[in-house]
């Protein structure tokens, strides 16, 4: 096999360092990560994404990212903006992508291409509260990768398979998580 | 006020701590060296095999490949499974045949260091000694999560332990946790008895019972894949952890996967996340898990294959096969209220752990496991034998104990050669 530089711009040397750094260290490995969300008007919302705590202290990211949400007109609101719920896609979507990369180069498998479509159906009886045994979320989403890489279906798809095993976004949608809520 | 009667403590060179498969393999290879030892077991020979295990457990290894150091099965069915009578009259036997000097019904209470070795405390004495080898077992206590804790009280907690037969549950639906060989066996025979069962499923490892018309373990053995060294593996960490593989021992040699398990009426959830308010929480992943355990065993299989190509072997063995994908039920429970009565008792299919809790000795890390390269533990004279993938991928199975012992004494002996100056 002729030898060729992969490089899907993941530095997984950096990785795996840490990944050895942090498990004499579990104290460094526990991260914070923060939201600041402030009302508009109507269902229009702004959140702020900048700081957030790991490596035992504050970090703040290069620039402060600002995301709106509102819902459609369909549900007699203005549309500033996408949904909440559809923000679960893009989070979804784009951790498993960032996974896709980080394994691949991690096999040393070059990506020409990688694009999935999401796809999260909802039942909206559930927010409305017409029907109790309907839930309010997602009741199933569907992922649908298509990529172009230097490597067998069978890679790819054990790819795919361990991006999701990894995928933090993944795990939140998939597995119950303690959330509380509290008025200060 | 004078004793009533006086400690004496023993000098021996090397005590084995447990009289299992491992600890009379390394009991016959001390002696094969000339290396005075004593084998200690609480119990009798063979213990957790006569008192651990459940009424039909059978062995995942064929007859064939149950070996030991100067010893191996010469019975008149090499193809079949020892249930659990006939594994513990093998290796009763083989005590015997390697007179092997065990103490039974004596149980370690400490293990010491000291200036020149060890102090070993039982139940009926003391002994010092330069070496010890620990052969105590990797599976001392069923692991069974701390979301055990929040179950409902009428619902009942089972262990593979304290499980026997079917009949022994409380009567209504039985949960399964984990799809190991236990959990996959355990599933199997309750739904048989007429139980609705639901298996829980995690991480698992897939193989079909047999594959291209031998067993997938002659596979295993013939291939080279066993044999692997804990050295070349690459995620060591991961393969010690691993479940163990959806096998069971039957006269017709079946295949017992979740394919199986769906089609005999077992409805299969995905992984315990948790449990609140008398809910049980499952994943939502179990296609993946699926996913993941179906692209493993293929690859296992065409290493298998290419072995038999590279080789020469494909005129004794059948045509490649592949078998169907692990059939994703069309939606999975993702909740299931333990307080409505449909399922009256939980099985832990979750793993064991050894217990060192005798040991002190600062060898064990915060998560309860040895320190240890290949079995030679971060401590001077001490070893211990019988772990998963201990020195080779085979390790924690009968006929894997032989090569480690043999290495293992090897090292001991180099280690008392080189001391011995020292210990005068």
């Amino acid at each position: 096999m002729a030898m060729t530089t992969v490089n899907n711009g993941v530095n997984v040397q950096a990785l795996l360092d840490a990944r050895e750094a942090l498990k004499g260290a579990p104290e460094a490995a526990k991260f914070t990560w923060r939201a600041s969300c402030k009302w508009q008007n109507g269902t229009h919302s702004k959140t702020k994404v900048q700081s957030f705590f790991g490596l035992g202290q504050e970090q703040q990211h290069k620039t402060e990212t600002s995301c709106e949400a509102d819902h459609p007109e369909v549900f007699a609101s203005e549309d500033h903006a996408i949904t909440p719920i559809e923000y679960v896609l893009v989070g979804l979507a784009s951790c498993l992508t960032a996974g896709v990369a980080a394994v691949a180069q991690n096999r040393g498998i070059q990506l020409r291409s990688v694009e999935s479509k999401l796809e999260g159906r909802m039942d909206i009886r559930g927010i409305l509260g017409i029907d109790s045994d309907v839930r309010n979320g997602y009741d199933d989403v569907k992922v649908t990768f298509k990529i172009d890489a230097d490597a067998s279906k069978e890679e790819i798809e054990a790819i795919v398979a361990q991006s999701q095993k990894r995928s933090a976004v993944y795990d939140v949608i998939t597995n119950p998580v303690n959330v509380t809520v509290e008025v200060a | 006020m004078p004793l009533k009667r006086s400690i004496t403590i023993e000098q021996i060179t090397t005590v084995v701590i447990g009289a299992g498969h491992s600890g009379l393999a390394a009991s016959r290879c001390l002696t094969a060296r000339s290396i005075d030892h004593v084998v200690l077991e609480r119990g009798e020979t063979a213990n957790s095999w006569r008192r651990e295990r459940w009424d039909s457990l059978r062995l995942l290894t064929p007859n064939w490949q149950s070996r030991l150091p100067g010893y191996q099965y010469d019975g008149g069915d090499p193809d079949g499974y020892m249930s659990m009578r006939e594994v513990v009259e093998f290796i009763s036997r083989y005590a015997v045949v390697a007179a092997a000097p065990v103490r039974t019904h004596t149980t370690v209470t400490s293990v010491t260091p000291t200036d020149v070795g060890y102090t070993v405390t039982t139940n009926t004495g003391v002994l010092r000694c330069r070496a010890v080898v620990l052969a105590s077992g990797a599976c001392n206590v069923p692991s069974v999560p701390s979301l055990a804790q929040a179950l409902p009280p009428d619902v009942q907690s089972v262990t593979p332990f304290d499980y026997r037969n079917p009949g022994h549950l409380p009567d209504g639906g039985v949960m399964v946790v984990g799809a190991s060989a236990t959990g996959v066996q355990l599933a199997d025979e309750i739904a048989r008895s007429g139980r609705a069962v639901v298996l829980s499923v995690g991480e698992h490892v897939r193989l079909p019972r047999t594959y291209r018309g031998r067993d997938v373990l002659w596979w295993m053995d013939a291939s080279g894949v066993w044999n692997q060294r804990y050295d070349e593996v690459d995620d060591l960490m991961r393969a010690r952890r691993l479940p163990s593989p959806q096998l069971v021992g039957t006269p017709e040699r079946r295949t017992l996967d979740l394919n199986a398990l769906t089609a005999a009426g077992v409805e299969l959830v995905g992984r315990l996340a948790g449990v609140r308010d008398g809910q049980a929480l499952f994943s939502g992943g179990l296609r993946n898990q699926f996913a993941l355990a179906d692209l493993k065993m293929n690859r296992l299989l065409t290493t298998f294959d290419d072995w038999a190509r590279v080789h020469g072997r494909d005129g004794d063995v059948d045509l490649p096969e592949r078998l169907e994908p692990t059939r994703a039920p069309s939606s999975s429970r993702l909740n299931l209220d333990l307080r409505k009565g449909e399922i009256r008792s939980i099985i832990w299919a979750t793993g064991f752990r050894p217990d060192y809790s005798w040991l002190d000795v600062p060898v064990v890390d915060h998560k309860g496991y040895l320190r240890h390269d290949g079995g030679v533990v971060d401590a001077p004279g001490l070893y211990v034998l019988g772990l998963p993938v201990l020195r080779r991928r085979k390790s924690s199975f009968i006929h894997g104990a032989e090569d480690d012992a043999r290495e293992l004494v090897d090292h001991l002996i180099t280690y008392l050669s080189t001391t011995a100056y020292l210990a005068t």
